[in-house]
């Protein structure tokens, strides 16, 4: 079914875009469609449906999330060693396909459904350090930004529309959850399509002699740009918190708690694509910078002057803003700082650094709030990311 | 045409036809729904089979499943209330339900559906529900307790409004759940935790206070018998809530309290079928519940009263 090769490849899109950004574009919105949905009854199904606790669910969310994480490193690890990075992203979304109908096969065992649940993550682990590698591999150097914006862009509206979807398929069906299960396997069935037919790998001849994972630690920009990523990784609190705190403080009634997440994507899928041009023209550090900077306003706010309206709306503003500024612009970031035969692994490795570094901040910040107090945690807060923000211009300011 | 196209839209066309399929057969209620929850015909249970609303006749066990979805969901003297979904992904409701489950009246809530009762009377519903986004604390979940008066119209959407007697002021950390009504249509009985103590608490509706009984503590989802002298409810294993449960009885009067034959633990409000036993749902290791029963009085054996059902209430 390799179909693909016999096209001529698509190119100049969107000012000389490769048509590869726009196909793995694609493939995220659809497949994002499809994940979002069931993480939007998730909860509820677990909860409502099989009586586990509240604070059970989000125990074995967290664990389940940071376990997989690990799995990005084995996907990157294997993706270039094999030099088959659509093979491993295909996998990855192909296992995450099939899980979301082993939640309809599972039924109410909790051992069959924290599988499938792990099973489904472990998918998005290993797709996304090869998916991103695809991306830089496809671009040139100089456009990685919009690349990026341009991708998460599209990634963005999939996970917009996979709640709305999944309202509509329970008000369709009876509140049933089965039918959102069975919609989002369909959904992800087509992106895995989409991705076999249309994203092309790009094979090219490798020499492999050295241990892969150790020569990418060798080279100090490489490790500059891991640390980097970790220690702004480890200064980026939870956006449950900051939602929480919105919430505490203004009062909202519950039912809001949602559509601040929404809010926030919606401005980060408007951004994502103009800020990542926009990196590419002015430096992406900058913008990167630019971006934490507004990160640090959204913890000063939280217990800032403002109140009300325009305190939830400049948060949502600032807080889509950083995500926009930050989350693709990294990638363009470390792109051509990895070399490219190693480019998935250096990604994952990133990833991964940021990823368990958030973690243990989150846990930090747990235990700040409950120590001293949430105000309090958010100062910190603030003033950590400051300091990360000034490390990381130290660390990767000189290159440019 | 372009042989790629051609297979992404035959993919779309069918997987689209299965998502859409799927759907719409899923919304279609089965045909043989009971309309309504039969009346007479020997003393019979209300459950929840599969969610869905369901009498079981307590003399051959033959059960008639309704179409109405209910998460938990409580009945007495032709009133049943109904916590479900309102549809939105997070929004709750309760729908007040008479017998031919016409909708009375429905108020809309916010959170995980957890507890419901209705007064012997049929007047007075009560119901608890999780409220997440405090699950950053491994034992901080948060709880909402309403009550709705059928006669008057009056609504209490937090029992967190009324006064606490015999506290200064009102603690911040105070969570209630799980309502037993009085015969009265006025007094209750229901869990109150704060400061680490979970306590049984007496309210009154009209006086819109509480009154925390402070000599009980790690007890929760208090249950009044038929004669109203006796509470049944879930006592903390040795003091200890991450132990387990034990479903036991209070007596009201000379405040002794009697552990009953079931040693599993039980986390649910129970309910009394008549003065001498108490039901409740335990859930099985393949996520289906049974209702059980054991008698009141801590002698017998726990059995199955009504298998693949939650939620029990007695029906006259």
């Amino acid at each position: 079914m390799y179909l693909s090769t016999i096209d001529k490849p698509k190119s100049a899109n969107w000012k000389g875009l490769s048509g590869n950004v726009f196909a793995l574009g694609t493939v995220s919105l659809v497949t994002d469609v499809s994940s979002e949905m069931v993480a939007a009854v998730l909860p509820l199904y677990l909860v409502i449906g099989l009586q586990l606790s509240p604070a059970a669910y989000g125990l074995i969310d967290g664990v389940y999330t940071g376990a997989t994480t690990l799995l990005r490193l084995a996907g990157g690890y294997l993706a270039d060693r094999t030099n088959k990075r659509k093979a491993v992203a295909g996998l990855g979304y192909g296992i995450s396909a099939v899980a979301k109908l082993g939640l309809l096969a599972a039924g109410n065992s909790l051992t069959a459904l924290g599988f499938v649940i792990t099973a489904d993550r472990a998918g998005k682990g290993l797709r996304t350090a090869p998916r991103d590698a695809l991306i830089t591999l496809s671009t040139p150097s100089g456009d990685l930004g919009r690349a990026f914006g341009v991708h998460r862009a599209m990634d963005g509206i999939g996970a917009f529309a996979g709640p709305l979807v999944a309202m509509a398929v329970l008000a369709a069906s009876a509140q049933s959850f089965d039918a959102v299960f069975v919609v989002s396997a369909c959904v992800a069935a087509f992106g895995v399509l989409v991705l076999v037919l249309y994203v092309r790998d790009r094979p090219e001849p490798v020499q492999r002699k050295e241990p892969l994972k150790l020569a990418l630690l060798k080279d100090p920009a490489v490790r500059k740009i891991v640390l980097a990523a970790s220690l702004l990784g480890l200064v980026t609190i939870g956006d449950g918190f900051v939602y929480l705190l919105l919430q505490k403080r203004e009062g909202l009634a519950f039912g809001w708690f949602p559509l601040l997440a929404v809010g926030t994507s919606l401005v980060y899928l408007l951004l994502a694509a103009p800020l990542g041009a926009l990196a590419d023209r002015v430096g992406r550090l900058k913008v990167m910078l630019a971006g934490y900077g507004a990160l640090t306003v959204v913890y000063l706010l939280l217990f800032g002057p403002l109140g009300g309206w325009p305190l939830l709306v400049l948060v949502v503003l600032l807080y889509g803003f950083f995500y926009a500024c930050t989350d693709g612009v990294l990638m363009a970031l470390a792109g051509p700082v990895l070399p490219e035969r190693l480019r998935t692994t250096g990604i994952a490795l990133i990833q991964s650094g940021q990823a368990l570094a958030y973690l243990g901040s989150s846990v930090l910040f747990g235990l700040a709030w409950q120590f001293w107090s949430p105000e309090a945690a958010t100062r910190i807060a603030a003033v950590a990311v400051v300091c990360a923000l000034i490390t990381t211009a130290a660390l990767l300011g000189r290159r440019r | 045409m372009n042989k790629r196209l051609l297979i992404t839209l035959t993919a779309a066309v069918l997987l689209g036809g299965v998502a859409v399929g799927y759907t719409a057969l899923s919304g279609a209620a089965p045909d043989n729904a009971a309309q309504s929850v039969p009346a007479g015909a020997g003393p019979r249970l209300m459950v929840l089979s599969n969610g869905k609303l369901s009498t079981v006749s307590r003399a051959d066990g033959s059960r008639e499943v309704t179409g109405q979805s209910c998460d938990r969901a409580y009945s007495a003297a032709g009133t049943i209330s109904c916590l479900r979904p309102a549809g939105a992904l997070k929004a709750s409701e309760l729908a007040v339900l008479d017998n031919d489950l016409r909708e009375l009246k429905t108020v809309p809530l916010t959170g995980f559906p957890n507890r419901t009762r209705v007064s012997t009377s049929g007047r007075m519903v009560a119901w608890t529900l999780f409220v997440d986004g405090h699950s950053y604390a491994a034992n901080g979940f948060s709880t909402s307790t309403g009550i709705l008066d059928t006669k008057t119209g009056a609504l209490v959407t937090s029992l967190e409004e009324f006064a606490v007697e015999g506290m200064a002021g009102r603690p911040v950390d105070t969570n209630y759940w799980g309502v037993t009504f009085t015969a009265d249509d006025n007094r209750f009985y229901a869990t109150m935790s704060t400061g680490g103590h979970r306590y049984l608490l007496e309210g009154d509706f009209a006086a819109r206070k509480v009154k925390p009984l402070t000599d009980t503590d790690n007890v929760e989802c208090p249950s009044l018998s038929p004669d109203g002298t006796r509470v049944a409810y879930k006592k903390a294993v040795d003091g200890d809530p991450q132990k387990g449960w034990r479903v036991s009885v209070l007596d009201l009067a000379s405040r002794e309290i009697t552990e009953l034959a079931e040693t599993r633990s039980v986390d649910d409000q129970p309910a009394w079928v008549d003065d001498r036993t108490v039901t409740y749902g335990i859930q099985r290791d393949d996520g289906l519940n049974d209702v059980w029963a054991v008698p009141a009085d801590g002698s017998g054996t726990p059995a199955v009263l009504v298998p693949e059902a939650s939620s029990p209430a007695p029906l006259g």
